[in-house]
C-alpha cells in the first residue's frame, strides 16, 4: 500500500459525463463556414482583378452587412448570437458575388438583410431555412431593382489600378446569346474577361475553390457535376438541333451564374437534399430549370430561381430518395413510408 | 481479400491503440471485490449466498434469475462481507455482493472437466455454457447460452468469432488473440460442435496484422478460417460483421440467428474453452486500461468485481486529470464519474480522455450536411431522425426504423454541429420499449 | 338574366351534391360522443392527458378514458358524463402531484458535469445523470415541460418545484419524470411529505445527498399507527390516514416537510 502513496488518482469531481461516442472528427461549423470563404478567395481575388477596388467595397458592406443584421435580429429574438458560426459571412459574400459592381451601397444592405432577415433568421436561423438565403436576396434585389441588377460593365483585362472599371455598359455573354448573337472566345469566358456580376465571371477561380471543397468534402461533387452536365447537355443537344450561337453550350456553361451557383449556392447544405441520390435528382433539376429559363424564358439567366425552385422541391426528394435502412425488406420499408 | 464487400457508411477512426504490444498483465489479489448480481443482459441472478458466507474461488454466488441471464461466481476466496448494492457503468444502483478476500485464493471445486468435449452431447457442453456464466465479452454482455439456444424453426451454418476489435483504444482481445490462440480456437470449435456447424470464420481486423498472423498459423489443419477484413469502424457490429463475412443481411429486428449466423467475441470463445476444458467459470477477463492521461497503459487479466481505481492504480494512475473516464470504448463505451465501479464480465476496457481529447455536445440546429446519412452503417437518416425526437415525435420515428439503430456512434462522430444523434436515438429506443412494455401489460390484464 | 339563373342552379346543384354526400358518405357521429363534447370546457388544454376535448370526450365514450381526468370541468359537469355514460360517478378526490425529492445542488451531491440533451430521460440514460442519487430529480425540467398548465417551476439549483395552485393533477408530469420522482397524492391530505424517493440504506443515501431520508424511524414512531409507514429504508406518507403537521419536527435531516 505504501506504492499507493506516489500513485496519482484522478480528481473524479470535475468529470464530464455524456452520451457515446466520445470521439469526434472535430468538425464544426464554423470551420466549414470558413472553408467555403477559402474556397471563393480565388474568385474573390479575380473579380478585384478585372472590376477594380470596387468589387472589395460591395463584397466587404455585403459581408459586414449580413453578420450584423444577424447580430442584431438574434438579440431582437433573444437567441445566441450565431456569427460566430461564420455562416452569416458566407452568406454575404455570396451575395455580394451575385450582384453588378456598380450596384449602388444601399442595394446591398436591403439585399443582406432580405437575405439573412427573410432568407434564413424567420426560420429560426441557421439549418431551419428552406432556401439559400443568398439566393432569396439576389432574387429579391433582381425583382425590386432590375435595371440597377443589370447594369453591366464592360470588362477589358486587369483593372487593379482604378476603383471601377469604365462605366461604359455593356452586355452579358448570357444577354448576347439570348439576342442570338455571338458570346465571347473560350478564353475570356474561362478566365472571367467579360461582363457579369462581381463574382460570377472567373470560370477558372470558381473551379478551382469548388474543387477544394470537393476534396475537402464539404459538399458532394453530384451537385456540381450533374448540374453543368445537365446544362450541358440539354443546350448541347439543342445546337446539334439548329446550331446558332443561342444554343452555343460553351457559353451556357461558362457564362453567367452558373459555375457560382452549381458549386456553392446549389450546394448549401441546409437546402440541398441529404443523401447522394437526392443530390443527383437535384442538380438535375436544377440544370433544366436553369437551361429552360435561359433558352425559352424572358430572362437571360435562371440560375437564382432555379436553385430556389429545387430548394423549395427538397424536402420531397428527400422524402422520395430516403434509402431502406441496413436489412429492412423493401415492401415494409414501403408500407411506412 | 481486396473482393471484400464493404458495408454502407461506417468511419475511419485514429485507432489510438496504444496497448497492443503491452502484454497481459494478471492483477495482484484485492482486499474487497464487488460483484454485481447483473453484469449481463437479462434478469439479474438470484444471491444464493449470505451475508457472512465463506466463498471459495468459483464459488457460484448468485443462479440466474431466468432464462435470459447467467450465474455469478466468486472472484476469490474469502468472507461474503454483505449484500448491498454498487454503481453500474450505467449509472443504475446494481445489486451486488461484496466480497472480503482471506488472501489465500483458494479455488472452489472445479466443475467436472470434458477431457473429450469432441465426444460430449452438445446439450452437456451448452449446460456448461450456461453454468460457468459466460456471456458476450465484447461489451454487451448478453448470455451467450441464450445465443447458443437458436429459434426453433433457424438452422446456424457459419459461427464467426469477432476478432475485430473495431473499437479505437482497446486492444483486449488483440492481446488474447496472440496469447491464448489456441484457446480460442478450441472455444470456437466448442461452440461449432454445440450447434452442430462445420463453417467457423474468425474475423480479424488488418490493423492487427501480427494476431491475424498468429491466429492463422494455429488455425492451420483445424478447419477453422481466419479472415482479415479492412479497417473501417464499426466493422466489428454484429450486422456489418456477418456481411461482410457471408454477404448475408440480417433483417431488420431480427437476430443473426435467421441467416444462419451466430457471432461471438473472442475472449468468450476463450472462455467457453476454460470453461468446458478446465472447468473454471467465468470470474476473470481481460481489459484495457488506457487513455493518455494514463501513466502506464496496459492489458490487465483482472477479477470481476475489481474496482476500476485498482486497475487504474496498476497501470501507474494518471499523469494529468481526465475529464471523462469511459467504461468500454471511446465509440460506444459510456462515461461514469466515479471509479469505485467493479470490472463485470463485460467491461472490455477502461478509457481515461484528457480535456483536449473531449469535444462537447453544443445544442445546435442540424445543418442538414447528410453526413451522418454517408456514415451511417444502418443506412438511416440521423439527423432527420434525431430531430424528430427532439420534437416528441417517437411514433414517427419508430416507423423510420429508429430501433434497428445499432448506437455506433458514427453519425455523432462526424456530424459538424455536434449534435449528439446518437443520445436522440436511444431516448428513441426507450421510448419505444416502455410503450412495447405498457401495452403488453395492458394486453395481458 | 341568364347568369342568374346559371348561379343559382350551380348553388342548388352543388348544394345537394353536398346534400347527398353527407348523406350516404357521412361518418355518424356517436350521439353519445356529442352530448359529451358539450359537457366539455372546450379549452383543449390537454391536461387529461388527451390530445382536446373531442378527443377526451371520444376516449369516455369508447371507454378508453374515465370521467374525472378533466381538471377543469365543474364536479355537476362530471356527474352528469357519468350519467351518460352510465358509470357510478367517481367520487375521488382531485390530486396533486408532489416532487418527492429535497436534492437540489446544495443537498445532492453533484457528481460530473453532465453534457448532452437537456432532458431528464436523456440524462438517466447516461451515466444516471449527473447526481450521486440514482433515485432523485435529475434537475433538467422534462417535468416542466410537459406541465399544461405552467405549475412546474425548476429552481436554479435543479429542482423541480411545483406551484400547488397552479396544479391540477393531472398527471402529466408523473409521465414525463423518468425517475418517478413525481406522485400523485391526493390534495386534502396533502399536508406533509416525504421530499426523498431513495429506498437505499441510510449509509449509500448519506453520500451522496444531504437531505435524504435517513430512515431512522422517528416519524414513524412518533406518528399515530398507521400514518407513516416504512418502505425498506424510506418513510413514506399513507395519505389515506395522514400525520399531523407537528410530525416534520421528528426529522432529522428536515426532508420530512410541510407542504411548500
Amino acid at each position: 500500500m505504501s506504492e499507493q502513496s506516489t500513485i496519482r488518482m484522478p480528481d473524479t469531481s470535475k468529470l464530464v459525463v455524456s452520451s457515446s461516442p466520445h470521439y469526434h472528427d472535430m468538425g464544426s461549423i464554423p470551420k466549414i463556414m470558413f472553408t467555403v470563404l477559402a474556397a471563393l478567395a480565388p474568385a474573390v481575388i479575380a473579380s478585384i482583378y478585372f472590376f477594380g477596388w470596387r468589387a472589395l467595397l460591395v463584397l466587404s458592406v455585403c459581408m459586414v452587412a449580413c453578420a450584423a443584421i444577424e447580430a442584431l435580429l438574434c438579440r431582437l429574438m433573444r437567441r445566441r448570437i450565431s456569427i460566430g458560426d461564420g455562416s452569416a459571412l458566407v452568406t454575404g459574400l455570396l451575395l455580394g458575388m451575385t450582384l453588378p459592381v456598380t450596384s449602388p451601397l444601399w442595394m446591398c444592405i436591403v439585399g443582406s438583410f432580405i437575405a439573412i432577415g427573410l432568407g434564413k433568421m424567420v426560420y429560426g436561423g441557421l439549418g431551419g431555412n428552406p432556401f439559400n438565403p443568398a439566393s432569396v436576396g439576389r432574387v429579391a434585389l433582381l425583382l425590386a431593382c432590375p435595371s440597377a441588377m443589370t447594369t453591366w460593365v464592360t470588362v477589358s483585362g486587369c483593372a487593379l489600378n482604378k476603383w471601377v472599371v469604365d462605366a461604359t455598359t455593356g452586355a452579358t455573354p448570357l444577354e448576347l446569346v439570348a439576342q442570338n448573337q455571338p458570346g465571347p472566345g473560350f478564353w475570356d469566358l474561362f478566365l472571367g474577361n467579360i461582363g457579369g456580376s462581381i463574382g460570377e465571371t472567373c470560370t477558372l477561380a470558381l473551379i478551382v475553390g469548388g474543387v477544394f471543397l470537393i476534396v475537402r468534402k464539404i459538399i458532394r461533387w453530384q451537385i456540381p457535376v450533374f448540374f453543368i452536365g445537365t446544362v450541358f447537355l440539354i443546350t448541347g443537344i439543342a445546337y446539334m438541333v439548329s446550331p446558332c450561337p443561342k444554343f452555343n453550350p460553351m457559353t451556357h456553361v461558362l457564362s453567367g451564374g452558373l459555375m457560382l451557383g452549381a458549386f456553392f449556392m446549389a450546394t448549401d447544405m441546409v437546402t440541398s437534399p441529404l443523401n447522394r441520390k437526392g443530390a443527383v435528382v437535384f442538380a438535375i433539376g436544377c440544370g433544366i430549370i436553369t437551361t429552360v429559363i435561359r433558352l425559352w424564358g424572358s430572362y437571360p439567366e435562371g440560375i437564382s430561381y432555379a436553385i430556389l425552385i429545387m430548394n423549395a422541391l427538397t424536402p420531397l426528394i428527400d422524402r422520395y430518395t430516403a434509402g431502406r435502412p441496413f436489412g429492412v425488406a423493401r415492401k415494409a420499408s414501403q408500407k411506412n413510408a | 481479400m481486396n473482393k471484400q464487400i464493404k458495408f454502407y457508411g461506417g468511419v475511419k477512426l485514429d485507432e489510438g491503440k496504444m496497448t497492443s504490444n503491452e502484454p497481459i498483465i494478471t492483477a495482484p489479489l484485492e482486499p474487497l471485490y464487488t460483484v454485481p448480481l447483473q453484469q449481463h443482459i437479462g434478469a439479474p441472478a438470484k444471491a444464493v449466498v449470505q451475508k457472512g458466507d465463506k466463498v471459495l474461488r468459483g464459488q457460484l454466488l448468485g443462479e440466474a434469475g431466468s432464462f435470459v441471464s447467467a450465474p455469478v461466481h466468486s472472484p476469490t476466496s474469502g468472507t461474503v462481507k454483505e449484500l448491498s448494492s454498487c454503481l453500474g457503468p450505467a449509472g443504475a444502483q446494481l445489486p451486488a455482493i461484496v466480497i472480503e478476500s482471506d488472501g489465500e485464493d483458494t479455488a472452489a471445486e472445479p466443475m467436472p472437466v470434458f477431457a473429450n468435449w469432441q465426444e460430449a452431447s452438445p446439450d452437456d457442453l451448452k449446460a456448461r455454457v450456461a453454468q460457468a456464466g459466460i456471456v458476450g465479452m465484447g461489451g454487451a454482455a448478453f448470455p451467450t447460452a441464450v445465443k447458443l439456444t437458436p429459434p426453433p424453426n433457424v438452422t446456424i451454418d457459419t459461427v464467426i468469432l469477432n476478432g475485430v476489435e473495431c473499437e479505437p483504444c482497446l486492444t483486449a482481445d488483440h492481446r488474447l488473440m496472440l496469447e491464448h490462440p489456441e484457446t480460442i480456437i478450441t472455444g470456437a470449435k466448442i461452440i461449432a460442435r454445440i450447434l452442430g456447424v462445420k463453417q467457423i470464420i474468425i474475423a480479424i481486423e488488418m490493423n492487427k496484422p501480427d494476431a491475424l498472423e498468429m491466429m492463422t498459423k494455429k488455425a492451420e489443419g483445424t478447419g477453422v478460417e481466419v479472415v482479415g477484413l479492412r479497417v473501417l469502424y464499426p466493422q466489428g457490429a454484429e450486422k456489418q460483421l456477418i456481411y461482410t463475412v457471408t454477404g448475408r443481411k440480417v433483417p431488420s429486428g431480427k437476430l443473426p440467428a435467421h441467416v444462419g449466423c451466430l457471432v461471438t467475441n473472442v475472449a468468450s470463445a476463450a472462455a467457453i474453452a476454460d470453461a468446458v476444458c478446465l472447468g473454471k467459470p467465468l470470474y476473470e477477463r481481460v481489459t484495457t486500461m488506457t487513455g493518455t492521461p494514463v501513466v502506464k497503459p496496459g492489458n490487465i487479466l483482472c477479477r470481476v468485481g475489481t474496482p476500476y481505481s485498482s486497475a487504474l492504480a496498476l497501470c501507474g494512475g494518471v499523469k494529468e486529470d481526465p475529464l471523462k473516464i469511459i467504461s468500454g470504448g471511446p465509440m460506444m463505451g459510456m462515461s461514469v464519474y466515479s471509479l469505485d465501479i467493479p470490472i463485470m464480465k463485460g467491461t472490455s476496457g477502461i478509457l481515461l480522455l484528457a480535456a483536449d481529447e473531449v469535444s462537447q455536445y453544443t445544442p445546435n440546429a442540424c445543418l442538414r450536411c447528410g453526413r451522418c446519412n454517408d456514415a451511417c452503417p444502418m443506412e438511416m437518416i440521423p439527423g432527420i431522425l434525431s430531430s424528430t425526437i427532439e420534437f416528441h415525435h417517437f411514433s414517427l420515428a419508430e416507423r423510420w426504423h429508429v430501433m434497428d439503430c445499432i448506437e455506433c456512434g458514427c453519425c455523432s462522430y462526424v456530424c459538424p454541429a455536434g449534435r449528439p444523434l446518437v443520445q436522440h436515438m436511444r431516448r428513441a429506443k426507450a421510448v419505444a420499449n416502455a410503450t412495447r412494455r405498457a401495452a403488453e401489460a395492458a394486453s395481458k390484464k | 338574366m341568364i347568369d342568374i339563373v346559371m348561379m343559382t342552379g350551380t348553388g342548388i346543384l352543388l348544394g345537394l351534391a353536398i346534400g347527398l354526400v353527407v348523406r350516404y358518405f357521412g361518418v355518424p357521429e356517436d350521439p353519445l360522443v356529442e352530448s359529451l363534447n358539450e359537457l366539455m370546457p372546450g379549452a383543449n388544454c390537454g391536461g387529461c392527458g388527451l390530445a382536446g376535448c373531442s378527443d377526451y370526450a371520444n376516449a369516455m365514450a369508447t371507454g378508453r378514458a374515465k370521467p374525472g381526468l378533466c381538471p377543469v370541468m365543474s364536479a355537476e359537469a362530471v356527474a352528469k358524463c357519468c350519467e351518460l355514460l352510465g358509470v357510478e360517478s367517481d367520487t375521488s378526490e382531485p390530486k396533486i402531484a408532489v416532487v418527492c425529492c429535497s436534492g437540489d445542488d446544495n443537498h445532492a451531491a453533484k457528481q460530473a458535469f453532465y453534457n448532452g440533451v437537456n432532458d431528464c430521460l436523456n440524462a438517466m440514460l447516461v451515466a444516471g445523470g449527473a447526481k450521486g442519487c440514482t433515485y432523485g430529480c435529475l434537475g433538467l425540467g422534462s417535468c416542466a415541460r410537459a406541465c399544461p398548465f405552467g405549475a412546474i417551476e425548476m429552481l436554479p439549483n435543479h429542482l423541480a418545484k411545483i406551484h400547488a395552485d397552479l396544479c391540477t393533477g393531472c398527471g402529466k408530469c408523473y409521465m414525463a419524470c423518468p425517475r418517478n420522482v413525481i406522485k400523485l397524492v391526493p390534495r386534502s391530505a396533502a399536508k406533509v411529505h416525504v421530499y426523498c424517493n431513495s429506498p437505499e440504506k441510510a449509509t449509500v443515501k448519506k453520500n451522496v445527498c444531504k437531505a435524504a431520508c435517513i430512515g431512522c424511524r422517528k416519524c414513524a414512531r412518533t406518528a399515530e399507527e398507521g400514518q407513516i409507514v416504512m418502505n425498506g429504508f424510506l418513510a413514506s406518507i399513507n395519505y389515506d390516514n395522514p400525520p399531523a403537521e407537528e410530525i416534520v419536527e421528528t426529522c432529522p435531516t428536515k426532508c420530512l416537510r410541510k407542504a411548500e
